[in-house]
């Protein structure tokens, strides 16, 4: 710990803001994990593997087209939303409904092809971005703030709102929204669940890979990546509750300052340690989420 | 192996803020066959629950020959002597027909092979002898029924807790049923408590009924005293009765 | 009981094929160090049955959890970590030889399931939520020993060589590890059909099929799942020990690492899962398949072909067709094939 209170204070200030802002970008990953979980009932024990994918089509737009990351965004999410929607068509639409085991290993087969055709496209290097404001940062009061986190965490914002005039303003959204929260009502209410379901993946694949495009301008990208942040999403939905929204995008950020925190009080090797310590206790007293309002 | 004696006492039970069953009070002789009806909605299936300890009423006592069962777990209700069936049936699906009696037969059978020889005999009674190896998921709506029936017996109950297992028979095999029961009740002197919609088995069974509605006792005696009570006919007015 | 007993209470409505199959299985795999030599690179083919055996073995034990009383693990390689790690650093830091080191290490796994189960169980946590209960302690467990001094932190653990090594320091040749590992393997599968044809069998099947309805036909529900998890953490344990002297090193990022844990649940559900042949036919299928693709990126390799990933991406292909389009499994579909299912396995 600093000898000096004052810096000390401002030193835990920053990293309480920059794990705010990193955790906009953590609950927009988790937002996809949760809208799918909502809808389908279907964990994607995929998650982690669709955003390192993200990240890869975000860095092969900088590497060969130059783009910038937030630039590249749209056609990321695009991409992956093309994605998932084709692959709930043909290979997780099957499996609705089946029991968890099933799920669980049909998706950590599309894991294991996604991470090695990662790996054997890109190779097992780390890949990241230089962008012109990589060293850039805002002053505000005695804080300095990394641009590119600040950056990132807007345009995760930006993401997360239209997002939200989806669930809240469209048909095929608001459809979603209700499937959500009534899983049976919505099967009576005779929805094409089908395209709903295959819509929902999409939009929940679309989510990780805008917030891996958005998480490459703070990390750089190889495929190990990939299980921790399964690991990540996994426990912001939990904290945040599984299948909210909302609770996601809370659970992100909360998970981020945990982690900023942990990393400035603790060592940042243990910095996770209160991230599965917090997983333990809201599994076993606020299952539910702690965000939620009721059981 | 003879029957217990139920008694329940001015149980109640809210979900929610939502009164389900209110200051009930009701006996089972030793040996008899009471059935308790009312209209959907009732408080029935909720009082099976409590008696069969899947929730412990809010307040009120129930007593199995004179000790408090309150509030105990299940399985140790069904240690205790109470078997039951569940108005939706939930036979182990992916089990064979035997498997599933064997495993009601464990709860008093030292060993495999004595539990497997009286579920054996209990499924030739009533009449799963050839279904024995099918799987429990390929049976017919009736079929489980019975094999939910069985399935309870097996555990040698001394109080029987048959939530609606005629609904969905034909008339044939609701006789059947009917008289399986009475030849059990006469046998063995198990004590049974019936929820039934099917009034012609009520009437051919029971000889005393118990009505709820709205999670209250408007009504009990014997059957054909019962079916003439206006606040029962009230009750069912519009209603099928069957 | 009498031998007798206990043989006819094992064989009991198995057909007499299926037994002779396994008799001839029983004895290939005895004399396979001796039939391997006869192979070109007979050292290879024994390390890749050593694999298979391995994860039959470490297969059956998560089976007995997920496959016979229902209750999805995704954190078995907490045990193995456990069970590895403290019958290795016992043996390296304190000279105890690992036949009596196992006992702690057995122990201190279980209590590590027991308390996993105890909380779980108590407080009702299900589904997907206990697997990330289970996810959660391993991976709690694998930071806590990046900061264990004592067993090497995230340095790791090593197990020294030693070519005069004895068996009774489980040093050896990889003959020695072989036969070890069979044993456990073979006791493994008589033990699970002994707990399959008995009392706790039973029970554990009604509460993987309906928990409610095994109460109330008066199972003391958590406490069979508590059996459940004891065993299972107790056997896979012992596989951590076998691997550690085995690969005589340790590193908590592999060693209570999610990959670990989900390794060991493949073998079961792709072979069937709650079967008994079902982890021992998925193992083969895995490694086997495993095997095949490296050694085809290999004889591309030496055309020139560059497949760095390619293997891994076979490997994930025939894991999804097996997935979609064997989901109960591959042995239940084979036994059919082969007519073994006219007896069901569970059902003597």
């Amino acid at each position: 710990m600093p000898d000096d209170p004052g810096q000390f204070v401002v030193t835990l200030l920053q990293a309480i803001v920059m794990g705010l802002l990193t955790g906009m970008v953590y609950g927009l990953m988790a937002l996809g994990l949760s809208v799918i979980f909502g809808v389908m009932r279907v964990v994607n024990f995929a998650h982690g593997e669709m955003m390192v994918v993200g990240m890869y089509l975000a860095w092969l737009a900088f590497d060969r087209l130059g783009l910038d990351p937030i630039v590249s965004l749209p056609a990321v999410a695009a991409s992956l939303f093309v994605f998932g929607y084709a692959l709930q068509r043909t290979v997780i639409n099957p499996f609705i409904g089946l029991p968890e085991h099933m799920q669980f290993m049909l998706l950590l087969a599309v894991a294991i092809l996604l991470v090695n055709a990662c790996l054997a496209i890109a190779g097992p290097d780390t890949h990241g971005v230089q962008v012109d404001y990589m060293f850039d940062s805002f002053n505000v009061g005695p804080l300095i703030l990394d641009a590119v986190r600040v950056y990132a965490a807007i345009a995760a914002l930006v993401v997360a709102g239209l997002l939200w005039l989806f669930f809240t303003r469209t048909r095929p959204g608001k459809a979603i929204r209700a499937a959500a929260d009534n899983h049976v009502g919505a099967l009576v209410v005779g929805l094409d669940v089908k395209q709903l379901y295959a819509m929902t993946f999409g939009i929940g694949a679309a989510c990780v890979g805008a917030s891996g495009a958005l998480m490459l301008l703070i990390v750089q990208v190889h495929p190990f990546l990939a299980i921790d942040y399964t690991l990540l999403a996994f426990v912001i939905v939990i904290v945040g509750g599984l299948g909210s929204m909302s609770g996601a995008l809370a659970g992100g950020l909360l998970i981020g300052v945990s982690e900023a925190v942990a990393g400035v009080l603790l060592q940042p090797s243990l910095k996770s340690v209160f991230s599965f310590g917090l997983l333990i206790i809201v599994l076993l007293l606020r299952p539910q989420g702690l965000l939620a309002r009721r059981a | 192996m003879s029957g217990a004696h139920l008694a329940v006492r001015n149980i109640g039970k809210s979900f929610r803020g939502l009164r389900a069953v209110n200051d009930v009070a009701f006996d089972v002789p030793a040996g008899a066959i009471h059935a308790l009806i009312g209209p959907n909605g009732a408080g029935k299936t909720t009082c099976f629950n409590m008696i069969a300890g899947v929730y412990p009423p809010d307040g009120g006592t129930i007593l199995l020959d004179e000790h408090s069962i309150a509030g105990l777990r299940p399985d140790q209700i069904c240690a205790a002597g109470v078997g039951r069936t569940f108005q939706i049936v939930r036979p182990f699906m992916g089990l064979t027909v035997e498997e599933n009696v064997t495993i009601g037969a464990l709860a008093h059978c030292r060993h495999v092979p004595e539990a497997r020889a009286l579920a054996r005999e209990l499924l030739e009674e009533l009449g799963l002898g050839d279904r024995r190896t099918a799987r429990a998921a390929s049976l017919t709506l009736p079929d489980r029924k019975r094999l939910e029936v069985a399935r309870a017996l097996a555990t040698r109950p001394r109080l029987l807790l048959l939530d609606e297992v005629m609904a969905g028979l034909r008339p044939t095999e609701t006789d059947q049923m009917v008289a399986f029961l009475k030849e059990l009740n006469a046998r063995t002197g198990v004590t049974i408590l019936l929820i039934e919609h099917v009034m012609r088995a009520v009437m051919a069974l029971s000889q005393h009924i118990v009505v709820l509605h709205h999670g209250e006792k408007i009504a009990e005696g014997r059957p054909e005293d019962v079916t003439r009570d206006p606040a029962v006919l009230d009750v069912y007015l519009g209603q099928e009765v069957h | 009981m009498r031998a007798g007993g206990v043989w006819q209470r094992l064989t009991e409505g198995v057909p007499a094929r299926a037994l002779a199959a396994l008799a001839v299985l029983a004895a290939l795999l005895l004399a396979a160090p001796v039939l391997s030599q006869l192979l070109p690179a007979g050292d290879y083919w024994l390390s890749i049955l050593i694999l298979m055996v391995y994860f039959a073995y470490i297969g059956q034990a998560w089976n007995i959890m997920m496959g016979f009383a229902g209750q999805l693990s995704l954190g078995h390689a907490l045990y193995l970590g456990l069970g590895g790690y403290i019958a290795a650093a016992l043996y390296a830091n304190l000279g105890v030889g690992p036949w009596l080191g196992v006992f702690a290490a057995v122990c201190i796994a279980m209590l590590a399931g027991g308390l996993i189960g105890y909380l779980g169980f108590r407080f009702s946590v299900a589904g997907v939520y206990f697997a990330l209960l289970t996810i959660a302690f391993a991976e709690f467990t694998r930071i806590l020993f990046d900061h264990f001094k004592w067993v090497g932190a995230s340095g790791g653990l090593f197990l020294k060589v030693e070519p005069e090594g004895s068996p009774f320091n489980l040093q050896g040749s990889p003959v020695l590890f072989y036969y070890v590992i069979l044993v456990l393997a073979a006791l493994a599968f008589v033990f699970c059909r002994w707990l399959l044809t008995g009392r706790l069998g039973y029970y554990w099947l009604a509460i993987r099929e309906d928990p409610e309805a095994a109460q109330a036909a008066g199972i003391n529900v958590f406490r069979y799942k508590m059996l459940a998890v004891l065993i299972s953490s107790g056997l896979t344990a012992l596989g951590g020990v076998w691997s550690a002297f085995y690969y005589k090193n340790l590193f908590p990022e592999s060693a209570f690492s999610m990959g670990r844990s989900i390794e060991v649940t493949l073998a079961p559900i792709i072979g069937g899962l709650g079967t008994l042949v079902g982890p021992i036919l998925g193992s083969a299928l895995l490694v086997g398949l495993g095997d095949l693709f490296t050694t085809m990126a290999e004889r591309l390799a030496e055309y020139g072909i560059k497949a760095g990933g390619l293997k891994q991406i076979g490997y994930g292909v025939a894991l999804l067709l097996i997935v979609m389009f064997r989901r109960e499994g591959v042995w239940p579909w084979l036994a059919h094939w082969l007519g073994f299912d006219r007896h069901r396995e569970n059902q003597p």
